[in-house]
């Protein structure tokens, strides 16, 4: 092949002397930044082996020299950070939780806790922000179904809400009136309307007139004779123009035809007792939080 | 397929027959796996397998009563080329539309439409495939069989064997790619096509490689180019690969669901094994074919260095294999598994520079080509962003980095540097090079129009992986962000919500993308066509039919054709 070597006069390089379909090839030698650049590779590569686990033996890894292990730096970083939080995390664990928010330094800390667990835990329903969506109620306002004082958060967070195989979780039914026969269709909408009209959507009708009656036959014993909610049932108030589901005709209409039946985990059986408190601070903290009552809980007073 | 005497006197009746009885055979064995399957995806399955099978005995019978098409020995067999182009731009446009489907889904999540068959999980493999296999695969089956023949400087061998590659390798991303919308899939990235599926592709594969080492073997010329050891490799690699990573058992012999051998880490490092040479041996090393042969041809220079291509080409083949655990950083994979994946890779960077180096140095004595010719500057492009991107690979491979980027968006943008910027712009300029020879025009319909394609992919790749870097590098940082008292301080939907506008622009940049991808199309389409565009001129390659020919045999008239003849 070497008879077919020539000059290229473009760099004055020789050809190797090999032609295919009209490609010849040059006989640069490798450019020296190149090859320098592998070898400083090869030399990082093999101190890097010598340094951390690297080859393979019988039954194990060569162990490297620095004795570093990720499983090692794990635990190393994860016993660092329980250092940093366990005097402040001990304090919170000791102190009642309506005591918390007393001391701004650990009402500061509980807060920043709460808000990590309730955004990896609790943000798929609620929300990143606790702004909740349809069927998961808002925790930034100042309406409640199960109660809004700091204690009753914390019962709510522990048990959850018709949470099966937690005894003391937060329990009620509502009959599905139009599935179930209770109501007919036609008194269903009158309800509907008397609904409507006392959050002030509608005017009084005949039809709200009726359904007037039929409330006070069938709802008021949870909803409260002026449908006010009861919040020892998880009874919402339903003059107020907050709604869970919605309060529109078509929407009240499917839920006193088939009931709702919102769960929540008994987040007791997942997350440790401090986080869980923290948690209740947090959500205490959003905006909504009611002082404990003195005594048995207050009536409901119609919101905003 | 050798038929003799036959052949100079019409077709052979009992052969044809016998064929289109097997294709008949196999279509009634397709018809009743349909009937007695497990479940309905295998039923839908089978029954595109039966109208393959029937297309095929349809077009076997056809030949009765026609003359043989003439074998010429002193000509390239150059349909299946042919075929193959149109291919690799009909799934290329595929690929890009389905991808540019997913990127508005993930911007705006309505595109899900609601349905599982269009679903974002199920649209994503079809996209990956769509461009990997279908649209680089075809690409590197037509310039594997136009490289090979032109510098072996003889004819493919079995040209029947390559039409079977072909039309074989078509069902096959027909069958994956439905198989995926009705949800059937392995779950292991690139290589979900389940079991039956993965069966055919060996036998396609395996066929391939017949007929690119059989035109190797009868080559005239002493030494093998460069171009075919790449091509070489990426094929019997990826053989090696497909065979291992699917390993598995089937539920049933007439369903669509299997499981795999290997179980837990091993088969997470299986899959990565197979997942990262799917990336070093299909869109590298079969792509640094390409470029071995279309650059210097289109630049009309000289390779750079014979010594730098031998040295990179070992040293790519043998440190790629190793360097699929950096896939699994931080994860249960042991510790010592991960510093190989990691330094495996970081000594890879100069190996796979060495095909950038040997592409953009060939420009030496023509680098105002660059100026001038459109095509040489898309190869040019090309190399810079396989540049970028193999420097990128080895970086994110590092430990420390890869606890930032992983499971971020960085790694789509560096997919996509290469995807588009690499294996893309190398495609389209292999693409204009071979049109105007293959159908044989005076030249492409329009340069101009190249260009024109050139700055809108360039734009659109700008596009998308810088909004894919910010994207990646926010989302890891957002992720590890605690606060003063040891919380972390996003929650996953908040990081998401920030990322909103980065996906836009990454949609805004895959519409660009796809724009000059239309350019290309019509282009291809009024070159085959015969037409020229009536614009200023442009430089381009020179091209010669008259030395575009095999070395035929000086015995081939003497003695009965040795060839398998089609």
């Amino acid at each position: 092949m070497a008879d077919n070597k020539r000059i290229d006069q473009a760099t004055g390089t020789s050809t190797v002397g090999h032609e295919w379909d009209g490609i010849e090839e040059l006989d640069t030698p490798m450019p020296r930044w190149w090859l320098y650049i592998f070898y400083a590779c090869i030399v990082f590569a093999i101190g890097y082996c010598i340094a951390y686990p690297a080859w393979p033996l019988l039954t194990r890894g060569t162990p490297g020299v620095l004795g570093w292990t990720s499983k090692g730096q794990l635990e190393a970083e994860l016993a660092a950070d329980q250092k940093a939080k366990a005097a402040t995390l001990a304090a919170i664990d000791r102190l009642p939780i309506e005591e918390i928010e007393k001391n701004p330094t650990l009402m500061h800390a509980a807060i920043d806790g709460g808000r990590a667990a309730f955004r990896i835990n609790c943000s798929a329903c609620h929300g990143s922000g606790a702004a909740g969506s349809k069927g998961y109620p808002n925790l930034n306002d100042d309406d409640w179904l199960w109660g809004g004082d700091i204690k009753s958060i914390q019962q709510t967070l522990l048990d959850g809400v018709r949470f099966p195989g937690d005894d003391n979780t937060r329990m009620s039914q509502m009959p599905a009136f139009g599935k179930d026969e209770i109501l007919k269709a036609d008194e269903v909408q009158d309800v509907v309307s008397y609904v409507r009209f006392i959050s002030h959507q509608e005017a009084a009708s005949p039809s709200a007139k009726r359904g007037s009656a039929i409330f006070a036959n069938n709802c008021a014993v949870c909803h409260g004779p002026n449908g006010g909610g009861n919040r020892t049932v998880g009874a919402p108030n339903l003059t107020d123009k907050i709604w869970l589901y919605g309060g529109d005709r078509d929407t009240l209409t499917q839920t006193v035809t088939n009931a709702r039946y919102g769960i929540m985990p008994a987040w007791g059986q997942k997350l440790d007792p401090v986080t869980l408190k923290m948690v209740a601070v947090y959500v205490h903290s959003l905006g909504g939080g009611e002082a404990i009552p003195a005594a048995a809980p207050a009536t409901t007073v119609a919101a905003k | 397929m050798n038929r003799g005497d036959n052949a100079f006197r019409g077709v052979d009746l009992d052969d044809v027959v016998t064929r289109a009885g097997g294709w008949l055979l196999l279509m009634f064995l397709c018809v009743s796996a349909a009937g007695f399957a497990a479940d309905t995806g295998f039923a839908v399955h089978m029954m595109i397998c039966a109208a393959a099978a029937t297309i095929a005995a349809f077009y076997t019978l056809r030949q009765i009563g026609r003359a043989p098409e003439a074998v010429r020995p002193d000509r390239y067999y150059d349909d299946v080329i042919r075929w193959g182009v149109i291919a690799t731009v009909f799934w290329g446009i595929a690929g890009f539309l389905v991808g540019i489907l997913i990127a508005s889904q993930l911007s705006w999540p309505i595109f899900n439409l609601g349905l599982e068959y269009t679903s974002f999980g199920r649209l994503r493999p079809l996209h990956t495939s769509a461009v990997i296999f279908a649209f680089g695969g075809n690409a590197l089956i037509a310039t594997s069989f136009y490289v090979v023949q032109r510098t072996c400087r003889a004819r493919l061998f079995a040209p029947a064997l390559a039409r079977f590659v072909f039309w074989g390798y078509q069902l096959f991303i027909v069958l994956a790619a439905t198989g995926y919308m009705m949800g059937i899939t392995e779950a292991r990235e690139y290589a979900e096509p389940e079991w039956y599926v993965d069966i055919w592709l060996t036998i396609v594969w395996v066929s391939y490689l017949v007929v690119f080492v059989g035109t190797i073997v009868k080559r005239s010329e002493p030494h093998i180019y460069v171009a075919n050891w790449f091509y070489l490799g990426f094929i019997i690699t990826v053989a090696m690969l497909h065979l291992v990573n699917n390993v598995s058992v089937p539920a049933s012999w007439l369903g669509s669901k299997s499981y795999s051998a290997f179980s837990g880490v091993q088969d997470a490092l299986t899959q990565w094994w197979y997942g990262h040479n799917a990336v070093g041996f299909f869109l590298t090393a079969g792509f640094l074919g390409m470029m071995y042969y279309f650059v210097p041809k289109q630049a009309e220079r000289p390779i750079y260095s014979y010594r730098l291509s031998i040295v990179h080409f070992w040293s790519l083949i043998f440190l790629y294999i190793w360097a699929g655990p950096h896939h699994l950083h931080y994860t249960a994979l042991p510790d010592w598994a991960q510093t190989l994946g990691m330094v495996f890779s970081v000594m890879l960077w100069m190996p796979s520079w060495g095909g950038m180096i040997n592409g953009l140095m060939t420009l030496n004595g023509a680098w105002d080509k660059i100026r001038t010719d459109p095509i040489i500057r898309m190869m040019v492009f090309a190399l810079a962003f396989y540049g970028m991107s193999t420097f990128e690979g080895p970086m994110m491979s590092v430990k420390s980095v890869n606890s930032l980027s992983h499971y971020t968006n960085w790694t789509i943008g560096h997919v996509h540097s290469g995807a588009l910027g690499w294996n893309g712009m190398i495609t389209f300029g292999a693409i204009y090079y071979m049109t105007p020879r293959l159908w044989a025009r005076e030249r492409l319909y329009s340069l101009r129009m190249v260009n024109w394609h050139f700055w809108c992919a360039t734009l659109g790749i700008v596009l998308y992986a810088s909004s894919m870097w910010v994207a990646g590098i926010t989302q890891g940082l957002m992720w590890r962000e605690y606060g003063e008292d040891g919380y972390l301080v996003y929650s996953f939907a908040e990081v998401v919500a920030a990322l909103h506008p980065y996906y836009v622009i990454r949609t805004a940049g895959g519409l660009l993308y796809f724009a000059g991808a239309i350019f290309m199309v019509w282009n291809v389409w009024m070159t085959i066509a015969g037409k020229l565009r009536d614009e200023a001129p442009m430089t381009t390659a020179a091209f010669d039919p008259a030395k575009d020919r095999p070395v035929v045999p000086a015995a081939l008239g003497a003695t009965p054709l040795p060839l398998a003849a089609e």
